[in-house]
């Protein structure tokens, strides 16, 4: 063991995508050593594939827009368990993240007065609910997401930032006193394995959307950094809510953003008839994710979707225009020719809804501190580890994402992450070296795949098979029996998992062992939502189930924590007590 | 019958002295697959087989390669759009050191991309605010800041192929001029003058093969062109 290479930094983030170089460039600035380890080119990371934009009450297409607005929003969407302090934080913020990244040249679209376009999203309003739709989505076009991490990509550049790119993190080292000091990670093109040390080790790695047979998010979304945390024995919270986004591109699962929607497109029967109108009769075709998805799946079950197989519904655009098509939606245009054979400017695209974004994550402080509960049910921070992005749960989303928000929780806690650790740093941070011991248990799952035999099964048949326990069981609609079917199959699957044959065993650019490494993380992701989904007896958000159709302020008004030693649901209270306005009391969500 | 013919590009420098062709019978079903799908059913008969790609929409950039002669994504090429008397021919992007099977060694081209400068320089203090910039403004940006790195343009140009240490190429001038357009940046002067040796810019012979690949439908040589423009009026 003690041949392996170490590598040390100050500081380590792992993941390429907007919240990790965000907390990159941060470190870069301080000049503190720091390292973004990314398994894939940053560029290629799943933030490039974001669309409509990023949520932000900068004023511009309403001068007198406010953050309290925004923020009341986001609390709502979240169906009331996203944490107050946290909605306060990002919203504040946001506007001054907004602005960094238009000073580092990301190409916004612009109103005729210069300033940043706008456009309306879902679940956005004016004056707390009470004054109609608002427009407070910043976009460049539909490729906000491209611009974005083009920009930051090139940010880092600016600033010397150190990449290790194409190099994979196995798992997190601990240190005899639980502390993260570093990661076991593996170079992709030469497959060499080494130690890297690090005071600080960011988790930002993103979504796990293939969990799911069919979502939205890209190959490489896998749940890296969720598999290694609950490894390494800590907690995931609220892992049950996942969104499901109305528009995937019917078959495909491509995702068409919201904003288009949000430009005055709508979702319509095979009737024709504009549905929405009828579930959500002020926000109609905008009004929460998680209500337009279910509101669909329910025209389909009731027999009104369109196609032969009538699983589908239509989103109708051609009224807007090739004009506003081709200066507010080209990507849309591009893709929907592309993955559906349709010109959006003639003919309506087949859209239906598809996992897209995980709620839960790593429960984090708004400094991207992790956090784990003692024995008496009190948060304890996880010393050394910090995660920010899609992979953590600060919890700015709650049960329900609002559109656009997602772009925002990566700069703000990107930002917030790397500020928080350069201070850290600055204090000193001093931790108990790792013991060969300590090592050799982060290195045991690359080992166990290194020495599998011919005889266990396929990596790619069980991983389909994951896949398709979790779109049967853990959909849109959810109940108890179908769901603990679907957890003796995962618990199960892990056994097979655990037996399962490596065929390559090369070194160079292995991509199969990668893809081995990335099936014992959807496992994990996998079982923690399974988990979490049987126990969480009402519905709320996103998790909606025939059984408890009704939301449980009195029991449930809380954030699900799901342990991966005990495999036991516990609950951690919510936050209601943001600094700077009253609380927002949980009211009935309608829209 | 719905057997399609592929000929992939193989080689694992820890196992073989020299690249070859493997040929595979992919079952299509007779589906007008992505040529990404394909890879993957051919992964699943041969786990070895090495190749990158991450978003499968188009917009990543990761799995540019050489499909029927062409350069392409293979996540948004259509079988019906490349293949000929039901063959296909896959080999890596041509030009870059390969590292196995269909994974170049990009460092070259990320090389010229860096020297490019490839950020908003502005040497006024910034607002409060956003700095404004007018939409006619912002519509120059268009057709440029959507590249996706991906390589196909460069990879497919002889001057690169000849250059690819002194040539900025395809990729990397489409970001010089993106910069060099955009109202908010300041350091043109100095881009130009990063630009006027006889190689970055004016090994570009216009044979124009970056514009018929381009998966995004833009176009490096109208950049390279306006670039050109500007330095000839720098000049004067």
């Amino acid at each position: 063991m003690s041949n392996l290479r170490s590598l040390t930094f100050d500081a380590i983030i792992i993941g390429g995508g907007g919240s990790g170089l965000r907390a990159a460039l941060e470190l870069a600035k301080s000049g503190k050593k720091t390292a973004v380890l990314s398994k894939v080119f940053p560029t290629r990371s799943h933030t490039v594939s974001a669309q409509g934009g990023i949520t932000c009450a900068i004023a511009s297409a309403d001068p007198n827009d406010d953050w309290r607005w925004h923020m009341y929003d986001t609390v709502k969407g979240g169906d009331y368990i996203a944490d107050q302090d946290a909605a306060e934080y990002m919203c504040s913020e946001g506007p001054k993240a907004v602005f960094e990244l238009e000073h580092m040249g990301l190409p916004f679209s612009r109103f005729d007065n210069g300033r940043i376009y706008q456009r309306p999203f879902g679940g956005q309003s004016k004056n707390f609910g009470e004054g109609g739709q608002a427009a407070r989505t910043c976009a460049a076009a539909d490729r906000t997401g491209h611009a974005l991490l083009h920009t930051l990509y090139q940010n880092n550049l600016k600033n010397n930032t150190t990449f290790l790119n194409e190099w994979y993190a196995v798992d997190l080292v601990k240190n005899a006193n639980g502390d993260v000091v570093g990661c076991i990670a593996m170079c992709i093109e030469t497959g060499e394995v080494v130690h890297v040390k690090s005071k600080a080790t960011v988790l930002a790695t993103g979504g796990a959307g293939r969990i799911y047979a069919s979502t939205t998010n890209a190959l490489i979304n896998t749940g890296d950094g969720i598999g290694m945390a609950l490894r390494a024995g800590f907690p995931m919270q609220d892992m049950e809510m996942w969104q499901f986004h109305p528009t995937g591109i019917y078959g495909a699962g491509t995702l068409v953003t919201e904003g288009c929607r949000g430009e005055g497109g709508y979702l319509v029967n095979k009737d024709g008839e504009r549905f929405m109108e009828r579930y959500a009769p002020n926000a109609k075709d905008l009004a929460g994710r998680d209500v337009v998805a279910r509101s669909m799946v329910m025209e389909i079950l009731e027999g009104r979707g369109c196609g032969d197989k009538g699983d589908h519904v239509f989103l109708k655009l051609d009224h807007l225009g090739e004009e506003v098509l081709g200066k507010r939606l080209p990507g849309i245009v591009e893709l929907s020719k592309t993955f559906a054979h349709v010109d959006p400017a003639k003919d309506p695209i087949p859209v239906v809804p598809t996992c897209h974004y995980m709620m839960g994550g790593i429960p984090t402080n708004i400094h991207g501190q992790a956090i784990t509960q003692d024995e008496s049910g009190n948060d304890k921070i996880v010393n050394g580890l910090f995660a920010c992005g899609e992979a953590a749960c600060v919890s700015v989303h709650g049960a329900n994402r609002l559109g656009g928000n997602s772009l925002l929780d990566l700069v703000v806690f990107g930002r917030a992450a790397g500020m928080f650790i350069e201070g850290a740093l600055n204090e000193g941070i001093e931790y108990l070296d790792a013991s060969e011991s300590d090592i050799e248990f982060a290195m045991k799952r690359i080992t166990r795949w290194n020495e599998s035999e011919e005889g266990g099964e396929s990596i790619p048949e069980l991983k389909a098979e994951l896949q398709d326990i979790m779109q049967n069981s853990f959909g849109v609609f959810r109940e108890e029996k179908n769901m603990q079917e679907g957890v003796k199959k995962l618990a199960e699957l892990r056994g097979r998992i655990a037996n399962a044959h490596l065929p390559d065993k090369s070194n160079v650019f292995n991509t199969a062992r990668v893809e081995a490494l990335e099936l014992d993380n959807l496992m994990e992701v996998a079982e923690a939502t399974a988990i979490a989904a049987l126990e969480r007896k009402e519905s709320r958000g996103a998790h909606s189930r025939y059984d408890y159709p009704d939301r449980d302020d009195v029991n449930w008004l809380k954030h699900s924590l799901y342990f991966p030693a005990t495999k036991e649901l516990k609950k951690r209270d919510v936050n209601f007590k943001p600094k700077t306005v009253d609380t927002f009391e949980p009211k009935v969500r309608t829209y | 019958m719905s057997n399609l013919q592929v000929s992939v590009y193989r080689y694992n420098p820890e196992t073989d002295s020299a690249p070859y062709m493997q040929e595979f019978q992919v079952d299509t079903k007779g589906r007008d697959l992505m040529v990404l799908d394909v890879l993957h059913l051919m992964k699943e008969q041969d786990s070895g087989l090495a190749y990158r790609r991450s978003c499968r929409e188009g917009v990543c950039g990761s799995d540019g390669m050489n499909m029927n002669g062409k350069n392409g994504l293979a996540c948004i090429t259509p079988l019906s759009d490349v293949v000929k008397n039901n063959k296909l021919t896959l080999r890596p992007l041509p030009g870059l050191p390969v590292i196995r099977d269909m994974v170049v060694d990009m460092g070259l081209f990320y090389k010229q991309y860096e020297r490019i400068q490839p950020y908003l320089q502005n040497d006024t203090p910034a607002p409060a605010i956003e700095r404004l910039q007018s939409p006619e403004e912002r519509d120059k940006l268009d057709g440029l800041y959507e590249c996706i790195l991906c390589a196909c343009c460069s990879t497919s140009c002889p001057s690169f192929w000849w250059n690819p240490d002194k040539f900025v190429g395809p990729a990397g001038l489409l970001q010089s001029y993106r910069f060099l357009a955009d109202s908010r940046d300041t350091a043109t002067r100095e881009r130009l003058t990063s630009l006027e040796d006889p190689f970055s810019v004016f090994r570009c012979r216009g044979i124009m093969n970056c514009v018929a690949v381009c998966p995004k439908g833009l176009n490096p040589t109208r950049a390279i062109g306006k670039i050109r423009e500007m330095l000839l009026a720098d000049a004067t």
